[in-house]
């Protein structure tokens, strides 16, 4: 009886000691399931979620302050793809926070650029070029397209162009067949 | 020696359609007055623009420099002057414009200065950069820079060198004429491929449907020095698929995502080692192709056609099309694409046009339910499973169709030809591949955004760091650094007034020379302001 006893309290002394050993050598740093969330992102920063990035509304996510649908960049298959990993129903986009457009990227008008700086300022990351009272430009292949840069343009030299259709990013169809009416 | 042949798995047997082009030998066409010269004519990199509007050039000049390694130059096919660099329509499936050089030939047709390269006498890496300087791409169709292919690698040596004569796509004859006709120097730029790759055994692989093609080049063979030895083998679509040549003639396969160099074979094209002579001993970079045109034209059969020049104009030196044709299908039936329009020009890929009619291809029927009966499975040169592959494309399961190999997918379309439902399963699976081509693409570029965000979070985190250090320094400064600041203000008052001596010194008075009565003068004026000041002051 007792030797039972010392067995069963000895062995959960090792295996406990063990546990907690374990638990210190291999301890994950950071939130596991934010970086799985903000995998699924879009990273185009833009905001429109409510969040200051994609990675706090992917932490927001993990906590479950924000609902799944409230990326439009990411549209339907970003809600489909969080619900995946989630284990959630996928839901309709949440429109109130924008709806999905084409990708595209800023350009600036630089004939009427003052250089003010407020656009390098605003871009998330960094895909503005420019100085003081010198001509700003985009860097186009890293322009997420997150539209930040539009509203603090004192002048309104900046759009967003949509990224045309060339030979290089042309895609195949889905092959879809007219179905005719038999007489 | 070869005793043996190995089979690959699956195949068809479609029907040939080369008895109408292969019977007339490799006839010239006259120099068209226009060329339209595509940048994007190779896999890789577009290539680099080196003229301008205006440029007079000639035959043979570089118009457009490769750019990186995978990437081939351009060249101009004729003497003549550059009128335009802009997008127009190439052979291109998506029917999209892309940049192109227009030439205007003057009719001179001079050449630039041509010298055969001595390659032997130089290190091959010179030679690989002349072949990449010369334009020289995969001509059986896939267009890959040669040059590429061409490197020794030292950790996959090239034991196997594998010339594909087999040209298994129905209606194609360019490489039947060119081997019949030009064997020798096909032979020629064979040995200088085996002499870059350091190849210790030459195969010519050709279907037993070319007899004749076969005889010119075991004729050719018996002449060279390099041992090459010619095998024929099956006819079988598509066993002119460089893996699936290599399978027959070696008994090897090429692993999944794996290329052929790296089970030591390399694999060009018949018309690709002819490209590599011309230039190599004689100076010629690509400008020209073997072209077959046929299908519903007048007088079938291939073309010496210079590159750029348009689909139209090949067609009416064959005679002109047929009235009821309904377009020009680049390539083979079976991989081949309807051209955007007859006035896109001849490419480096272009191996033949085929006038199509629809009564050579009659309108397939509407695609029925896949009755999964497999037979796409039996017939699949690559061993996939062509109809998982169709659910998955056709539900957009991208990643599960990865998982199932699409990427191994050559896209011969044998599934198709058999499919009893008539489902165009190869257009599923390029629509996946290019979704799954994008998805990867997107991910990449959402990959940089997240660092770039990252690293531009850190700056904004350090500076503030940074600028409040800063400020802590100075707020402590303050208090602690007077003696300091004593100190300093001590020095700055000792220069200001050593500035003031200075200044005093050198500069000269206006009552330092007067005579002695305006000196007296001065003296009682003096005298006269400081009493007036006391009585002020009193």
């Amino acid at each position: 009886m007792v030797s039972a006893l010392l067995v069963m309290v000895g062995l959960g002394l090792v295996l406990g000691a063990l546990l907690g050993y374990a638990s210190i050598k291999f301890r994950v740093e950071g939130d596991p399931l934010v970086d799985k969330i903000d995998a699924i992102l879009p990273q185009t920063q833009c905001g429109q979620c409510g969040y200051p990035g994609c990675r706090p509304y992917a932490a927001a996510i993990a906590k479950g302050e924000a609902d799944i649908n409230q990326c439009p960049p990411g549209g339907e298959a970003g809600v489909r793809a969080l619900a995946d990993l989630l284990g959630v129903e996928p839901k309709p986009l949440n429109t109130a926070h924008g709806v999905p457009k084409p990708k595209s990227v800023a350009v600036i008008d630089e004939n009427l650029c003052i250089g003010c700086t407020l656009c390098i300022q605003a871009c998330p990351v960094d895909a503005i070029l420019g100085a003081a009272k010198q001509m700003h430009t985009v860097i186009a292949s890293e322009c997420t397209g997150c539209e930040l840069c539009v509203a603090p343009c004192p002048v309104d030299c900046i759009t967003m162009v949509p990224i045309p259709e060339t030979v290089s990013n042309w895609k195949w169809r889905y092959p879809v067949f007219e179905i005719k009416a038999v007489s | 020696m070869i005793e043996k042949l190995f089979k690959f798995h699956g195949g068809v047997h479609p029907p040939e359609h080369k008895a109408e082009s292969a019977a007339t030998p490799i006839r010239p066409v006259p120099m068209p007055a226009r060329l339209v010269l595509p940048l994007r004519q190779h896999i890789g990199n577009v290539a680099k623009v080196k003229v301008a509007v205006g440029d007079h050039v000639l035959k043979g000049q570089q118009l457009a420099a490769p750019e990186g390694m995978i990437s081939a130059a351009v060249h101009a096919p004729t003497s003549g002057t550059v009128v335009a660099i802009d997008e127009q329509l190439i052979p291109h499936v998506s029917g999209l414009p892309d940049l192109c050089i227009t030439l205007q030939a003057d009719g001179e047709d001079r050449w630039i200065e041509r010298e055969p390269l001595d390659y032997e006498d130089m290190e091959k890496t010179a030679v690989i950069e002349a072949l990449r300087q010369a334009g020289v791409v995969g001509l059986g169709g896939a267009t890959f820079p040669t040059h590429v292919k061409l490197r020794a690698d030292p950790r996959h040596p090239v034991k196997t060198l594998i010339l594909n004569g087999a040209e298994c796509e129905p209606f194609i004859t360019c490489d039947d004429r060119l081997m019949r006709e030009r064997a020798d120097e096909i032979i020629r730029g064979l040995q200088i491929m085996a002499y870059l790759l350091d190849a210790e055994c030459c195969l010519v692989g050709i279907e037993d449907n070319k007899p004749e093609a076969a005889q010119a080049m075991r004729t050719a063979c018996a002449r060279s020095a390099v041992p090459v030895e010619v095998v024929l083998v099956p006819t079988l679509y598509p066993g002119g698929g460089a893996k699936q040549l290599i399978k027959v003639l070696t008994g090897w396969e090429v692993p999944s995502g794996k290329l052929p160099s790296e089970i030591g074979v390399q694999c060009f094209n018949v018309a690709t080692a002819y490209a590599v002579h011309r230039f190599i001993d004689h100076g010629e970079p690509v400008i020209s192709r073997i072209v077959t045109v046929t299908g519903k034209v007048a007088r079938p059969g291939n073309f010496e056609v210079p590159l750029g020049m348009a689909i139209e104009t090949l067609v009416q030196a064959a005679g002109g099309a047929a009235p009821d044709i309904d377009g020009f299908i680049m390539g083979g039936p079976m991989m081949g694409f309807k051209l955007p329009s007859p006035r896109v020009p001849v490419v480096k890929a272009t191996n033949c046009i085929i006038a199509a009619s629809p009564d050579l291809f009659p309108p397939q029927p509407l695609p029925m339910p896949c009755i999964r009966c497999a037979r796409c499975a039996d017939v699949c040169p690559a061993n996939l499973q062509p109809q998982e592959l169709y659910w998955f494309a056709k539900s957009q399961n991208f990643e599960k169709a990865r998982d199932y190999h699409l990427f191994d997918c050559i896209e011969c379309g044998c599934c198709s030809y058999v499919c009893p439902s008539h489902i165009p399963l190869v257009q599923y699976y390029r629509y996946a591949k290019s979704e799954i081509i994008a998805l990867d693409r997107a991910k990449q570029a959402a990959n940089l955004a997240r660092e770039r965000n990252q690293l531009r979070l850190a700056r904004i985190e350090r500076e503030k760091q940074e600028r409040q250090a800063r400020h802590a320094q100075k707020a402590m400064g303050a208090k602690t650094d007077t003696a300091a600041d004593e100190a300093k203000k001590a020095i700055i008052a000792a220069a200001i007034e050593r500035a003031k001596a200075q200044k005093a010194a050198v500069t000269p008075q206006n009552t330092d020379h007067l005579p002695p009565e305006a000196q007296a003068e001065i003296a009682r004026i003096e005298a006269r302001r400081s009493q007036a000041m006391e009585q002020q002051k009193e």
